[in-house]
């Protein structure tokens, strides 16, 4: 008895972790999300707008990029389309997560995916790759999307609520809370050489690849870093053999 | 109103048609072990394709020098990041000290 009552908590406290796990991101992500709402109106989108865009399209980089294509009076097809290449990025997510999530029924898959960040699928797949047996790692997996996502949505009512009365938000660059968030997860990697030349190769491409339309030096550079950690590893293999 | 209607939902189709698909079929996928090794380099290929070029660029020229807030922010936050090992103190580093030399030379 004790053991199934224990047991039946493991999804709660699954879910608890990840959202546990994800509030360092929240906090780098809460500038971000401010100056968001903040910009918004400035840009020419409207109140329900720039809530609407945060609630349904969540994907905060790409969020932004569409404010400053508005506010420049770009097109609505190039903004879909720049949208697309920007977030093309999450196609390496999904197929990272295909192996731990294909057992899963599709009122899991939907929603896991439509909450699929850079910040949840760090934190998610960290989890899924620990070497533990359990079996509710999707669990941890949603903890971590609904706190990014509650949180997303607090900070674009704060930025658009607040944000008039801080002058030039904008301009103190606290959207740098990202990089810094960025940085502090790409750390853990670097523990050996193929992965350290894969953030050579990708920090060096993303820099040379950055005047391609629509962003899309960061697919090119972030598949320049990804198949120079797997020719890296395959090469250093072969030459212990 | 119409615009922005057809401008969310743009945006919002082909940024879900991105992030579910692959998770919908994965009942019916196998990957090859070799990409299966090479996805363990996503993490950090894609952070760092995404930071580089905001650390570095000022519009379309490159920013080296030791009055870029953002290059001087990013090697605190890298410094205390390998010494402390520590996510949030990590980003609570890097953006003190971000916005202490953007006071210094802004």
């Amino acid at each position: 008895m004790i053991m199934a009552s224990k047991l039946a908590q493991r999804p709660w406290q699954e879910f608890w972790a990840g959202a546990r796990q994800t509030i360092p991101l929240i906090v780098g992500a809460i500038p971000f999300g401010i100056i968001f709402g903040t910009l918004a109106q400035s840009s020419g989108l409207s109140f329900a707008g720039a809530i609407g865009m945060s609630a349904i399209v969540f994907a905060g980089s790409s969020q932004f990029i569409a404010l400053g294509l508005l506010a420049t009076g770009t097109p609505l097809g190039i903004i879909v389309l720049t949208t697309w290449v920007v977030n093309l990025r999450h196609l390496l997510y999904a197929v990272s997560l295909v192996p731990y999530v294909k057992h899963l029924s599709q009122s899991w898959k939907l929603p896991l995916g439509f909450w699929l960040t850079d910040e949840n699928f760090m934190v998610a797949i960290q989890r899924y790759r620990h070497d533990d047996p359990s079996p509710y790692k999707h669990w941890f997996q949603l903890g971590s999307a609904l706190a990014m996502y509650t949180s997303w949505q607090l900070c674009t009512l704060m930025g658009l609520t607040l944000g008039a009365s801080i002058p030039n938000a904008d301009a103190w660059g606290l959207d740098f809370a990202m990089v810094a968030t960025f940085i502090g997860m790409t750390i853990p990697y670097l523990t050996n050489r193929p992965m350290v030349a894969t953030v050579v190769v990708s920090g060096m491409t993303a820099l040379l690849a950055q005047g391609l339309p629509h962003q899309l030096g960061l697919m090119v550079a972030a598949i320049a870093g990804i198949l120079t950690g797997l020719v890296t590893e395959n090469h250093l293999e072969q030459s212990d053999d | 109103m119409t615009n922005e209607v057809m401008l969310l939902g743009g945006m919002t189709l082909v940024t879900f048609l991105i992030r579910y698909p692959l998770l919908a079929m994965s009942g019916r996928l196998t990957l090859p072990p070799r990409l299966l090794q090479a996805l363990n380099y996503v993490p950090p290929a894609v952070l760092t394709a995404i930071i580089v070029p905001t650390i570095f660029m000022n519009g379309n020229s490159l920013w080296l020098g030791v009055d870029n807030p953002r290059l001087m922010g990013s090697l605190a936050a890298i410094g205390i990041g390998l010494w402390r090992k520590n996510l949030l103190l990590t980003i609570l580093a890097g953006m003190g000290f971000f916005l202490f030399w953007q006071g210094v030379f802004g």
